[in-house]
């Protein structure tokens, strides 16, 4: 064998040694603090996307209001949703599995933790390029194929109506460049597709690390059922972001180049976006809900003093919505002339993907039944969460029923029936998880006063604002209307949802007022604050950087649970006698590692190679003018000069280089761009 | 506090892989099993659009099979050295090694100015642009991603050897790079011939 000559080692290229302050965060490749930035950044956008609603509810709060114009209402819907779906639901579901997974399997870090860093940057990227229409949106740049440049109507030239504005499933032609001239819609697609890079890294790297990070003992029907959902989620990812990565490259080639793929005009055939939104689009539903189901499947069982009833029935119900989800994408399409058996077929199979679903509602409901229930706020949530989205389930499965689907499209009913999943389902169960993996951050457990509170307005405010749209739908309220006449008498109904809008609003300011004093003041949790089941208890808390002490071996579902309770004669949990010696057995060992622990070091260059795509970006919108194609080439010498300095810094073990992760598939992973 | 280190040259963290595949291998299958839908879009977009009659000059009308056939032949050839390589590695034969890595880069060159021409022959000859109907825009688009997968494969197989010239030879985990690279350099092969058989030769 030849030998290994030396990597280059020259001073730029070493590896950032801050472990404090700024830089540490920037070069972080440490699985825990990627997921703290991912909370923290996806909470912020989930302020601004609420912000955008309440606008859009004051706008509702009577008939013929004049508060919104119609162009500022028609951005700050299409915000909303891009918002609370991109930039926040499928974010903070990012924060959840990189907190947990590698604690929950049992490992030190990811498969590749500075993929998992350049994961992070390029979605913060993404979002914030998204955000910069407002500074970038209008610039003047010569005329492109579009043939006009910036926002004609004078309406849009409002700080909000500048604001992309076609929905965010950007129906086309609608969102086309002849009916969407202006920048808006590019930054919309071009903010989406940079997204779709974070999120198809992250999921190359969560699949990896659940399949091959695992402990020793921790058999693939050993792992939390959180585990599991993150891994359908991620193939979910996997098979659906390449979709939606060409139709979004065909939409911006239509309105940057010239292209005619959805122009009806020109011979494109508008419907096929539809078809391509979809297909991606209904995955990304169950990306949006599985994490939650994932987050209530390990809540229930601890507050329930039960194990999770059928774990594997949860699991397979879970993959089996997987595999179903990418079969039913044209219900969302049945008003759009699909042919009968296309609707007949899509129907049938919407049916089917409720039972799945079913399964798992009665899964929940069965790991309740005669358990030892504490209504703690994260049980609370999750009860919440089933609650809520059986409602939203029941009123999904009105959509296979085609004529009646006919009826409710585009009413108020459908808005009903995904806040209904999504809010009722998806962040009732992320603020479970929330709540309930709080101590693993802080050490500290949130104020129990106050997060009842938050709960009990939250659920009414919650109900107060999307039960009464089923009402307001089937009454024949059109979607995305900006104003309704008195006449109609929906006044008073969309008066009570304004109000309880601002309800929510007033819950999640409880919640970050209890998330700020109990950081500080909460009280401290020790080892075991909820008498938990699962390994990633098993460790102190705050979580130390390293993990795990020592390496776990696993030796049954509910490892930790195993090691606290065993079963009397007639089948019941008792506590096992040496329990508390075990937890404090646990709690030293894990405040003192007996052999030096060697951790993957930060580097600069994720976030450098982040930094080049916005600037990509920018340069495709404006590539007429000369310095439009020059910020292409400096977005992509950033990125380019970002993969070589990732490429030749020193790996920390010479003798073992590359264990990390190779410059080619990162190489590969770039292109998609 | 613990005693952590962050440059020591101690064993990684009980770097067992749970399924006995190398992570980076294990992540390029992953990562290739989505690109089948990238391209899986693609070709599905070409069949939707590349059968229409529009007014204006479609692919199919224009198509030179004799051509695009000994282009495909070179890039299927160079699967093959692709797996010389591979061999000429796991015998530790760097010379060889860098000889059929070279190879294949310059077969895959060689199909991507097969590409550029054919390319310009449409455009100049017929008039056939990207923006003349939806089915030459599908065409370009698809080939223009497949052309743009080559180019990279061609930089990752040159920046091997590159390395392998520099080092005087890849060590054992590079020889995992070229693993990495020649998966990869095999799914942009397969996949030309999903679209030479479906895009070029069933096409009327």
């Amino acid at each position: 064998m030849t030998t290994t000559a030396s990597r280059p080692s020259a001073t730029i290229f070493r590896r950032p040694a801050a472990t404090e302050g700024f830089w540490s965060w920037v070069t972080t490749v440490d699985h825990k603090r990627i997921g703290i930035m991912y909370g923290y950044t996806a909470f912020t956008f989930f302020i601004i996307g609420g912000v955008e609603a309440l606008l859009l509810r004051i706008q509702l709060a009577q008939p013929n209001n004049e508060f919104l114009t119609a162009a500022e209402y028609n951005a700050l819907f299409t915000t909303h949703g891009v918002t609370m779906v991109f930039l926040f639901v499928m974010p903070v579901a990012a924060a959840f599995m990189n907190y947990l997974l590698p604690l929950m399997i049992g490992a030190r870090d990811v498969a590749f933790p500075r993929m998992n860093a350049l994961s992070f940057w390029i979605f913060l990227a993404g979002g914030l390029f998204l955000y910069s229409v407002i500074f970038f949106g209008d610039v003047t740049a010569p005329l492109g194929v579009q043939g006009v440049a910036g926002n004609l109507d004078p309406s849009d030239q409002t700080l909000l109506g500048g604001l992309p504005d076609g929905g965010w499933f950007l129906y086309q032609p609608n969102a086309g460049p002849s009916f969407s001239p202006g920048h808006a819609i590019d930054f919309a697609a071009l903010g989406i597709q940079i997204l779709g890079i974070a999120s198809l890294i992250s999921a190359v790297n969560f699949i990896t690390t659940i399949f091959n990070m695992r402990a020793k003992g921790m058999r693939l029907l050993r792992m939390p059922v959180f585990v599991w959902m993150m891994l359908v989620v991620a193939f979910l990812l996997l098979f659906s972001l390449p979709i939606i990565a060409i139709a979004l490259f065909m939409v911006t080639f239509d309105r940057s180049f010239g292209t005619t793929f959805f122009q009806a005009a020109s011979g494109g055939d508008p419907v096929l976006w539809q078809h391509l939104f979809w297909l991606f689009g209904h995955p990304e539903v169950y990306i949006l809900i599985l994490p939650a189901m994932g987050i209530v499947s390990e809540v229930l069982p601890v507050f329930s003093k039960k194990p999770l009833f059928g774990y594997a029935a949860v699991v397979f119900a879970g993959a089996g919505i997987g595999f179903l989800g990418f079969g039913v994408w044209a219900h969302h399409m049945f008003a759009s002339g699909i042919t009968p058996v296309a609707q007949a077929a899509f129907g049938l199979a919407t049916m089917t993907i409720a039972v799945p679903t079913g399964i798992k509602i009665f899964n929940w409901m069965g790991t309740m039944w005669g358990g030892r229930l504490r209504f703690t706020t994260p049980m609370l949530f999750s009860i919440g969460f089933v609650a809520m989205f059986v409602i939203g389930g029941l009123s999904g499965v009105t959509h296979s029923i085609v004529p009646s689907d006919w009826q409710q499209t585009d009413t108020y009913w459908i808005v009903a029936h995904f806040h209904y999943v999504l809010f009722g389902g998806a962040i009732f169960g992320i603020f479970a998880g929330l709540y309930y993996w709080f101590p693993k951050i802080t050490g500290r457990v949130m104020n129990e006063r106050l997060g009842k509170a938050h709960f009990w307005i939250q659920f009414v405010g919650f109900n107060l604002t999307f039960a009464p749209m089923h009402w307001l739908g089937l009454q024949g309220m059109v979607r995305r209307t900006w104003k309704y006449a008195p006449e109609v008498n929906m006044g008073p109904w969309n008066l009570a949802v304004t109000i309880g809008a601002f309800t929510i609003a007033l819950a999640v300011l409880v919640f970050m007022f209890n998330w700020i004093w109990s950081r500080r003041k909460g009280e401290p949790s020790g080892l075991d604050p909820w008498d938990a089941r699962t390994i990633e208890w098993t460790i102190p808390n705050p979580t130390p950087e390293y993990n795990f002490a020592k390496s776990p071996v696993v030796h049954s579902l509910d490892e930790f649970w195993h090691m606290k309770y065993t079963e009397d004669e007639d089948g019941r949990a008792v506590r096992r006698d040496d329990a508390e010696e075990t937890l404090a057995r646990l709690e030293m060992e894990g405040l003192n590692p007996t052999e030096p622990i060697h951790l993957p070091a930060p580097s600069y260059f994720p976030a450098m190679m982040a930094l080049g795509l916005p600037f990509i970006g920018y340069g495709i919108i404006y590539h007429t003018a000369l310095w439009g194609k020059g910020l292409i080439v400096l977005g992509a010498l950033i990125t380019i000069a970002g993969l070589l300095g990732w490429g030749m810094e020193p790996l920390e073990e010479p003798h073992e280089a590359g264990h990390d992760e190779p410059e080619t598939a990162d190489a590969v992973a770039e292109e998609h761009d | 506090m613990a005693d952590l280190a962050h440059d020591a040259p101690v064993a990684h963290h009980d770097e067992h892989e749970s399924t006995g595949i190398d992570n980076r291998k294990l992540g390029m299958w992953v990562f290739l099993s989505s690109e089948f839908l990238f391209f899986g879009a693609l070709i599905t977009n070409y069949l939707l659009y590349g059968g229409r009659d529009f007014e204006s000059v479609v692919p199919r009308e224009i198509y030179d099979i004799p051509f695009t056939s000994v282009s495909s032949f070179v890039l299927l050839m160079s699967s093959l050295t692709m797996v010389l390589a591979h061999d000429a590695l796991s015998r530790r034969d760097q010379e060889a090694t860098r000889t059929w890595l070279l190879a294949t880069a310059m077969l895959g060159a060689v199909f991507l100015g097969g590409q550029v021409f054919e390319f310009y022959e449409f455009i100049t000859e017929y008039g056939m642009t990207l923006t003349t109907n939806p089915a030459a825009s599908s065409f370009y688009l698809l080939t223009g991603f497949h052309g743009t997968h080559v180019a990279v494969g061609v930089l990752m197989l040159l920046s091997l050897v590159g390395m392998s010239r520099r080092q005087g030879g890849l060590s054992e985990s590079q020889g995992m790079n070229l693993e990495l690279v020649g998966l990869y350099w095999h799914f942009v092969d397969i996949i030309w011939i999903v679209i030479f058989t479906l895009v070029y030769l069933l096409s009327d």
